[in-house]
């Protein structure tokens, strides 16, 4: 129930980060300065932040889908929905961490 | 003389043996999408801001650096395809279950998938026509040789 719901805030999230993340790429049609300035906003501490949070979304939707796709193929998924569900939490767990610390020591770190 | 056949008793009769599978293919689609999206995104994740200096290796000559290769171009156009379709399908559940009013429905719908078509065409035309020696005075290696 929790990742149902969690599946479709995160899947929402991520669609409406793509047009904003479309629109920004399109600036290297402008010109390099223009695009510069757009990715210099990524580079700002706060934004930084909440691309810690948009990867934990990613992050969370991709192995919660694979966790569907298996519940919905494999003949053993349904019995094993419930370990299913502690494995996408682990493997979470184990991207996400390394992920942050990376990312938060070059968003901090210069 | 071939014996006459009897349909199953629980086939299904009226709209639904002649409303064609899309729903059926959407469903598929999400799933097969996912996964390709799977390998897309981790590895532009994995790319961009992990390796090198992460975030702040990006700016015009990163994207024109990862642009000069035909790999990277197919690899962005198939995830700009992919992931604004399934967000698009996704939304597109979302509205079904929750808008009830008619009006309300046909509204967001058009609404998405319009924004979902400008993203796209958008996206496309960007990997496409890109130049990077846009600027005419341009210090990149690849603008320097002409």
């Amino acid at each position: 129930m929790w990742s149902w719901v969690l599946h479709r805030i995160t899947g929402v999230s991520i669609f409406f980060f793509l047009f904003a993340h479309v629109v920004d790429t399109a600036m290297v049609r402008v010109s390099p300065a223009t695009y510069n300035t757009a990715v210099e906003t990524y580079k700002n501490p706060v934004v930084g932040l909440m691309e810690v949070g948009l990867v934990g979304a990613v992050l969370f939707h991709a192995l919660n889908g694979v966790r569907i796709i298996l519940v919905d193929f494999w003949e053993k998924g349904p019995r094993y929905q419930r370990q299913l569900t502690y494995g996408v939490v682990g493997v979470f767990v184990v991207l996400f961490v390394p992920f942050v610390i990376r990312h938060l020591t070059h968003v901090f770190g210069g | 003389m071939a014996a006459p056949t009897l349909a199953p008793p629980r086939s299904p009769r009226g709209r639904a043996a002649r409303g064609g599978n899309f729903e059926l293919n959407s469903w598929l689609f999400m799933r097969g999408s996912g996964l390709l999206l799977l390998v897309l995104v981790f590895g532009h994740l994995f790319v961009n801001l992990m390796l090198g200096e992460g975030i702040h290796q990006i700016d015009f000559a990163f994207v024109a650096g990862k642009w000069a290769n035909p790999f990277w171009q197919v690899w962005d156009l198939a995830m700009l395809w992919l992931a604004m379709l399934h967000g698009c399908n996704g939304l597109r559940t979302i509205i079904n279950d929750y808008a009830v009013r008619l009006n309300t429905r046909f509204a967001l719908k058009t609404l998405l998938y319009f924004g979902t078509l400008v993203v796209i065409v958008l996206g496309t035309l960007v990997i496409f026509t890109f130049d990077p020696c846009i600027d005419p005075n341009s210090t990149l290696d690849v603008c320097r040789m002409k």
